[in-house]
């Protein structure tokens, strides 16, 4: 079992070490070596599964200790891996759709000259994030954590020569490091507490720990996770991040990365349980989140930016469901890996219509394209009609079991939570449908590029199609099949917990009310640009879309108060380190020189002198011992 | 006769030595005067040993003697290379040390 595990993390690690280090010699086969180890890694997964499923429900928790990181008197960092249901799902959803993504890149990154750069920094992040969920204790998981981070920047700086990408890998690298350090302090806090970092020794004893310290330890943990999960108030490089190439932002949206937090709440659920003010924390959050992030996809014209609103949006969702508790983790969980699949197809899907379209990204540019790339079409429709919840496909299984959790929370909380997931429900239907109206439906908006090459819109090829399908199958039967007899909350109830909740709707009173708001949203949306002609130059529209075009605004906001706070604050320090600290350490420089300037006036040279001042002492020593005596 | 008397002309001899060493520039007068001062303390400790009747002070004389011999065997060559350099017994000539 170690050595399986080992391997499922190593091969993706050792193909970023070859392609990275091997050269230009390996740019013929890189890609094949890189998307091979992504496929062994997969299929280890499939292995590791199948073993876990022919093993009963209670023993299917494998836990290894590797070796001894740093042994120091009491404080031990273990490396040791954790494969349990939980971790099972996110390897398989990492893995499986990791590899469909590498198969895409082959045909998409064609004609990059940097292609086996690419296929590098891809196996990396499969690596770090395969690390982070397979790790045994936090301290082992922020290694991943930070690998993560990592592989981000660097994929989604992967054009450096574009200023605009260099500065968006900054950004999310920054960015991601306000959560880390969230992170870092949980862990430090932690350990002071439970003096452990492995998991099971920390959620065992959480029942003797203060109240106090488990709260603060959850908001620090939840302030990680809105870091790496794009969640308010650390949102704001993700729609940054879609400068990186369409296979990155699909990777980072659906398999990777933005996962991360929804794994760490879920992960911790058991500190998160002992503390209701960080659950609450959680749902505001989630909530808050599903909101902003769907408002800002209802205005954006670049396809991929409204495409990140919405997976800040669905991310949304999962945290909401994460922080209620054991009535939701499952769920969250649930919706997390069909996401994955509808993301993912959604996101390839966009890199197909770029791919034929000049890299064109503007969909007030598109328009009228179904007839042009079939292949795309459908299973972007099919994405489409799984993410709005359209009954039947993945969406609309997870995403109900969310909205009627949310309500379960019960009491005025849950009322507020569980509308506020159903209006999000609504919107989501309507920019769903604004971007596939805006590009497939429509008449033909296409304009030449900057080098004048008017658009041969075309079908991707097969190697980019295929992982699409494949995509598309799992949007549409993915959700069906985890609920067939709640297989999928069997799995994993053993691992996060689960309880029913009392809803005040029925289950049906919920699907009802979220098919009238997608129909209700994707009817508005009709209306806007199904109806009418879409402008090819955006309208100013109203204050609200405005907002929602600079991303409701949190750039500038980001800009007012801390940039120029930090100016400000930094500018006051310099000020004071002029004045106060080189005062000091010049005024005492100052003051021993002009003493020492005196004082070597005595060094006369005349020997005679020194012969005064020795006879000086020696009567003044004399007369001293003297006058003790006499006293 | 008392004894105390040999104290004060060991007093008034330390005096004089002491005086000269301040006062005179010449070298070989100042050592001169340094020796007189190291007689005088020998006085002064014979004195006391004949006070107290024992012959530790005596003792202490004797060291004080050879010290002061060596003493002016390192003192006089240092003071014939200085004349030799400078052409000037003067103690003042001897600043290069001085900042």
């Amino acid at each position: 079992m170690d050595h399986l595990i080992g391997a499922l993390v190593g091969a993706p690690l050792l193909g970023a070490a070859v392609l990275l280090l091997g050269g230009r010699r390996l740019d013929r086969i890189g890609h094949w070596v890189g998307t091979l180890l992504a496929a062994v890694s997969f299929a280890l997964g499939v292995a590791l599964f199948a073993d876990m499923l022919s093993k009963d429900t209670g023993r299917r928790t494998f836990t290894s200790h590797l070796f001894t990181w740093v042994p120091v008197d009491s404080f031990r960092a273990d490396v040791g891996f954790q494969l349990d249901q939980l971790s099972m799902t996110f390897v398989l959803l990492i893995t499986g759709v990791g590899t469909l993504i590498h198969i895409y890149s082959i045909g998409y990154m064609a004609h990059d000259e940097r292609r086996r750069r690419f296929f590098g920094y891809l196996n990396l992040f499969l690596a770090a994030m395969l690390l982070l969920v397979l790790a045994n204790n936090y301290l082992l998981l922020y290694v991943g954590w930070e690998g993560v981070g990592l592989a981000s920047y660097l994929l989604i700086g992967f054009w450096q020569h574009k200023p605009s990408a260099a500065t968006a890998a900054k950004k999310a690298f920054i960015v991601n490091r306000v959560g880390d350090v969230g992170l870092s302090i949980a862990i430090m806090l932690l350990f002071t507490t439970f003096n452990s970092f492995s998991f099971s020794p920390v959620f065992g004893a959480v029942r003797d720990a203060s109240g106090g310290r488990l709260t603060a330890i959850g908001l620090l943990l939840l302030l990680a996770a809105c870091g790496k999960s794009a969640q308010v108030p650390l949102q704001s490089w993700l729609g940054d991040a879609m400068e990186g190439p369409t296979p990155v932002s699909a990777l980072i949206h659906a398999a990777t990365m933005v996962t991360a937090g929804v794994y760490l709440v879920t992960r911790s659920g058991a500190i998160f349980n002992a503390s209701a003010t960080a659950q609450l924390a959680v749902c505001v959050v989630g909530a808050v989140t599903l909101i902003f992030g769907a408002i800002v996809g209802c205005a954006k014209d670049d396809i991929k930016k409204a495409l990140a609103g919405s997976t800040m949006s669905q991310i949304g969702y999962m945290m909401l469901a994460a922080g209620l508790g054991p009535v939701g983790y499952v769920f969250a969980i649930m919706h997390l890996v069909t996401h994955g699949f509808f993301k993912a197809g959604l996101f390839l899907g966009a890199g197909s219509v770029m791919h034929g379209m000049n890299d064109e990204v503007d969909m007030r540019k598109f328009g009228g394209l179904r007839g042009y790339m079939p292949v795309t079409f459908i299973t972007f429709g099919l994405g489409y009609l799984a993410i709005i919840g359209f009954p039947g496909l993945s969406g609309f299984w997870t995403k109900d079991k969310i909205i009627e959790a949310a309500f379960a929370k019960g009491g005025g909380e849950g009322w507020v939570l569980g509308v506020v997931a159903l209006i999000g429900a609504g919107v989501t239907a309507f920019y769903m449908t604004r971007v596939m109206l805006m590009t497939f439906f429509g008449e033909k908006r296409w304009q030449p590029d900057a080098q004048g090459h008017q658009p041969h819109p075309h079908e991707s090829p097969k190697s980019m199609t295929v992982p699409m399908i494949i995509l598309a199958f799992g949007s549409v039967f993915a959700g069906g099949l985890f609920s067939l007899n709640s297989s999928f909350l069997h799995w994993l109830e053993p691992v996060t917990g689960y309880s029913e909740g009392h809803s005040p709707l029925t289950a049906w009173q919920v699907s009802v009310a979220t098919f009238v708001v997608l129909v209700v949203g994707a009817g508005l949306a009709w209306q806007q640009y199904g109806r009418k002609p879409v402008p090819a130059v955006a309208p100013r529209g109203s204050v609200l879309t405005r907002a929602a075009r600079r991303d409701l605004l949190q750039d500038d906001f980001n800009h007012v108060v801390l940039v120029r706070g930090g100016e400000h604050l930094t500018r006051t320090l310099v000020h004071l380190d002029h004045s106060l600290v080189d005062g000091a350490v010049n005024g005492t420089a100052a003051g021993v020189g002009g003493v020492s300037a005196r004082l070597r006036k005595v060094q006369n040279g005349f020997v005679r002198s020194y012969a005064v001042s020795m006879l000086g002492g020696a009567a003044v020593l004399v007369a001293a011992t003297l006058l003790m005596r006499g006293i | 006769m008392n004894p105390v008397y040999y104290l004060y002309l060991a007093a008034l001899l330390f005096t004089i030595g002491a005086a000269g060493v301040l006062v005179r520039k010449n070298a070989i007068i100042v050592f001169m005067c340094v020796e007189l001062m190291l007689n005088a303390c020998n006085l002064a400790f014979v004195t006391f040993s004949r006070l107290h009747g024992n012959l530790d002070g005596q003792i202490i004389a004797f060291f004080t003697m050879v010290v002061a011999a060596a003493e002016v065997v390192v003192g006089l060559a240092i003071i014939v290379t200085f004349f030799r350099s400078r052409h000037s017994a003067s103690v003042d000539d001897a600043d290069l040390m001085k900042l």
